[in-house]
């Protein structure tokens, strides 16, 4: 049955329907619980193996020593390819994937997310320690 | 008459990717058809001879937005294949199920990308309207809508849930509908079938000859699939047809691609249904023993095969990719000779080209075969504003404009 205008009556049957198209950023998406998105990492838990660093595919990763067991993740958010490989390779558990992914930023130095442990208590002594908020707050309506 | 030539790209509406076609004309016919590659060279074969084999993977896996899980799943198999690994039965199946996945996400893209160059826009909307819903099962199955990470050395990442099973089984009643539907269109429409009947034949003995693969060479009647010829992972135990068809133009391309839809919700039911339980990796090593191995995989636009070679290092000494559009691409410039050169973008296209996979580098040598030569940036500069005088084509003056601006900064 060859004809023209097949695709017709597919036509006007959507004409009475919505969009298909979701009206980001109006209305919010929902995410699968396995997206891979924004890294998370857990000072508390992290003990310096560095295997993170030496399996990312894209060097987005940077552990630092900043006192005796405490240690900081400098994770490059545009360096990062999201692909989780540190998140398998950690053998502590101490990074984890979140579903954020609205990352984009108009400067590049805010594409640095720092996860420092909490400031030492007084009685280890140590100097120098930065007692950053546990993450950097990206400017709002950026 | 006499006979014009005139390039298509490197940049062109036609073209999505970067790519460049000489094509000599007699009015408005097509008369031969030349092509260069090397737009879009990213070096990533050298770039992986720095990296470990686990980095790798995430490399080839962007070798190609489209066949990705492709690209990655052929490298793990040949350093598997060095390693001496058996991956465990489950993991295999999961591959299957993201590889066949993959295909009907490439076969509906290229289904809307075919209608949209031939002008059928209102095809274009729907058929990616109905790929959203497998690229959201892609999502929900490993976290990513393109890039799937799904593999690793020895077994796959991701776990498939009963709850996703029946997501999937879901997703895939609905396509399966849907594209019952687009199979009605392009064998009843008038309009799609003249358009695309005639268009960009390829005879039998051409595609043999020119060693076209994947739909391309099944729409020219050459009975060749991976999948059924070197079964991979667990293709031996699982029941499907190789759809082949005998139009040899653009409209049986359509048929092929459309035909190998339906074949892979049954792969996919088959997968669903058998999917054995067990682990999902096997411990492997992370300096792989020196070898080498040879990788075959089915990708949604032929074979495409790796090669890797090892020395015993956490490294690989050689890694060599041969994406399936490369095999293809002969085949084009023998389609466009005889057509008119309004059919260039749908035949161009109809092969399904992936020309980020293909670029290949070229080394120039001089005549004695030793030395090396390469280029400083100003003199290629000026070599290719030269090559394309010769050709005819003048850019000194936008040239000229070109290093105003730029001194400007």
């Amino acid at each position: 049955m060859i004809k023209i205008g097949k695709m017709l009556q597919q036509l006007l049957s959507s004409l009475g329907e919505k969009p298909a198209t979701h009206r980001y950023p109006f209305e919010r998406v929902s995410l699968p619980p396995r997206f891979r998105g924004k890294l998370k990492f857990y000072p508390e838990k992290c003990i310096g193996c560095r295997l993170c660093m030496r399996d990312c595919p894209s060097a987005a990763i940077q552990i630092n020593k900043i006192g005796e067991k405490r240690f900081e993740a400098v994770i490059s958010l545009d360096r990062c390819i999201y692909c989780a490989q540190c998140v398998d390779v950690c053998p502590k558990k101490a990074l984890e994937i979140t579903s954020e992914f609205e990352l984009a930023q108009l400067d590049r130095k805010n594409l640095k997310a720092v996860f420092s442990p909490p400031a030492e208590p007084p009685s280890a002594g140590q100097a120098g320690a930065t007692n950053a908020s546990p993450e950097t707050k990206a400017p709002e309506g950026a | 008459m006499s006979r014009i030539k005139i390039p298509i790209g490197p940049q062109h509406p036609a073209l999505k990717e970067p790519e460049n076609f000489q094509l000599a004309l007699e009015g408005e016919r097509i008369m031969e058809a030349g092509m260069r590659l090397g737009y879009n060279h990213r070096g990533m074969e050298k770039a992986c001879e720095q990296r470990s084999y686990i980095q790798d993977i995430y490399l080839l896996e962007r070798v190609c937005g489209i066949c990705s899980h492709s690209h990655s799943t052929c490298f793990v198999q040949a350093v598997e294949e060095i390693a001496g690994l058996q991956i465990t039965p489950r993991a295999a199946y999961i591959r299957v199920l993201i590889g066949e996945l993959e295909r009907i996400h490439s076969h509906m893209l290229w289904f809307g990308v075919a209608a949209h160059e031939v002008g059928f826009d209102t095809l274009l909307m729907y058929s990616w309207r109905d790929r959203e819903i497998v690229m959201d099962l892609l999502a929900e199955i490993s976290g990513n809508r393109v890039n799937y990470a799904i593999n690793t050395i020895g077994g796959v990442r991701r776990d498939i849930t009963p709850e996703l099973s029946a997501r999937i089984a879901q997703g895939i009643d609905r396509l399966e509908e849907r594209t019952k539907y687009y199979i009605q269109v392009a064998t009843e429409e008038a309009t799609l079938i003249a358009r695309l009947s005639k268009v960009g034949f390829l005879s039998k003995q051409d595609a043999l000859a020119l060693g076209a693969i994947g739909p391309t060479g099944r729409a020219s009647a050459v009975d060749s699939d991976t999948r059924r010829d070197d079964p991979y992972a667990v293709y031996n135990e699982l029941a499907f047809k190789v759809i082949t068809d005998e139009h040899c133009d653009v409209y049986g391309r359509t048929l092929v691609r459309l035909g190998e839809l339906m074949e892979t919700y049954k792969i996919i039911r088959q997968v669903l249904e058998r999917l054995p339980e067990g682990p999902l990796t096997v411990k492997a090593p992370r300096k792989i023993p020196a070898g080498e191995a040879f990788s075959r995989y089915e990708a949604p636009r032929g074979e495409d095969v790796h090669y890797v070679r090892s020395n015993g290092t956490e490294k690989p000494e050689r890694v060599k990719v041969r994406a399936p559009t490369l095999a293809n691409l002969a085949s084009v410039a023998k389609m466009l000779e005889n057509n008119y050169l309004a059919d260039a973008p749908i035949i161009i296209a109809a092969i399904d080209p992936c020309f980020s996979c293909t670029d290949r580098a070229l080394v120039l040598k001089e005549a004695n075969g030793r030395n090396r030569r390469s280029m400083e940036w100003d003199a290629l500069r000026t070599y290719g504003i030269e090559w394309h005088r010769r050709r005819g084509i003048d850019f000194a003056g936008a040239g000229k404009r070109l290093l105003k601006l730029m001194e400007g900064h």
